[in-house]
């Protein structure tokens, strides 16, 4: 018998990519935000509200990522703003090499952000490096204050986390504080926002942190 | 399910490393994974042989490791096991830890049930 040593992560070729991705990213001063949540949670909503408040200060890009249909890259473009759709056909996550393809098709030159939104799912895409700065989570409160618990992997790997829908917390049967002790028992560095896109709560101090970084070169 | 694109990675590294003709004779493939890596073992077994049946491979099996999460305090300097994840020391509560293991995804070794001769950085034993 002979064994042959690897030693090698079996994603190289996904964080290669990355790499690649993060590379052009840096080159042309952009800031890069892999959005990531569990179906529903209102990862759309808040970019339109983001978009919404943002898009006369700051230019913003968006790729798009669901199994089927482009119907979130129609409501992103009535923004007026560049954004690519891709469809996984069943896929559960975005890849890196997904992500370079749909740069490729897009027109950078001034783009000072942009936002990648990730397949809706808490488990896989905390796997896949698409070059982003940061992974920002978004967590609605009517999942219940107990995601974070049940899905460590993500909110470790995520930097900023969106509390969203604060607006149905007198009739979802989740706490709040909870939520965020939840959180930063798996990763006590996250930065927490609260939003409602109903009401518009929150979506202000967010957006503001996000032209600040923007700005900050990184 | 992104067991399956990670079966095809493993796959592509497996022929990357054993010459063509020796494909019949890989036996198995160790694998690390840890336990907040958020893959399935039973799921992944599963796709590498639903993609190699049939194949010069069909008579190989993943042998999956895994990696417990462990984290070690900077405060107190002690180490900790725990299957939850938690980031925090769970003897003096800082939160100023470092992840020493449970994220990882690795390919260790493949093991060939006789000597081939193509292959490189072979080790006997």
């Amino acid at each position: 018998m002979s064994v042959l040593t690897i030693e090698r992560k079996v994603l190289e070729k996904n964080d290669e990519i990355a790499s690649r991705n993060r590379e052009l990213f840096r080159r042309n001063k952009m800031f890069v935000v892999n959005l990531v949540s569990s179906p529903g949670s209102g990862k759309t909503s808040v970019l339109e509200k983001t978009l919404e408040r943002l898009r006369d200060q700051v230019r913003v890009a968006v790729v798009e990522g669901d199994v089927q249909t482009d119907f979130d890259a129609q409501r992103v473009a009535k923004f007026n703003v560049p954004v690519v759709q891709i469809v996984t056909n069943g896929g559960c996550h975005l890849e890196a090499k997904l992500v370079e393809d749909a740069v490729a098709k897009m027109d950078l030159s001034g783009v000072q952000v942009l936002v990648i939104e990730n397949v809706g799912n808490l488990v896989c895409p905390a796997n896949y490096d698409l070059g982003e700065a940061m992974k920002i989570v978004v967590a609605s409160t009517t999942e219940g204050d107990d995601k974070p618990l049940k899905y460590p992997a993500m909110f470790r790997n995520a930097s900023v986390l969106i509390i969203n829908k604060i607006d149905l917390l007198p009739f979802a049967n989740s706490n709040l504080d909870l939520l965020r002790r939840n959180a930063l028992q798996i990763n006590p560095h996250l930065k927490i926002f609260e939003t409602s896109c109903v009401t518009g709560e929150g979506i202000a101090e967010w957006c503001a942190w996000l032209k600040r970084e923007a700005g900050s070169g990184k | 399910m992104h067991e399956l694109s990670i079966a095809r990675s493993v796959l592509d590294m497996v022929k990357q490393n054993v010459a063509e003709k020796d494909l019949p004779k890989v036996r198995s493939i160790t694998m690390r994974i840890g336990e907040l890596a958020g893959v399935m073992p039973d799921s992944l077994e599963f796709c590498y042989q639903a993609l190699t049946s049939d194949t010069p491979l069909s008579q190989s099996s993943l042998c999956i490791e895994r990696v417990p999460f462990q984290i070690e305090c900077q405060q107190c300097h002690q180490l900790s096991l725990n299957e939850r994840g938690f980031a925090f020391c769970p003897l003096c509560g800082s939160s100023n830890t470092t992840l020493l293991s449970g994220d990882e995804l690795h390919v260790a070794a493949i093991e060939l049930n006789e000597t081939a001769e193509t292959v490189h950085e072979r080790v006997d034993d």
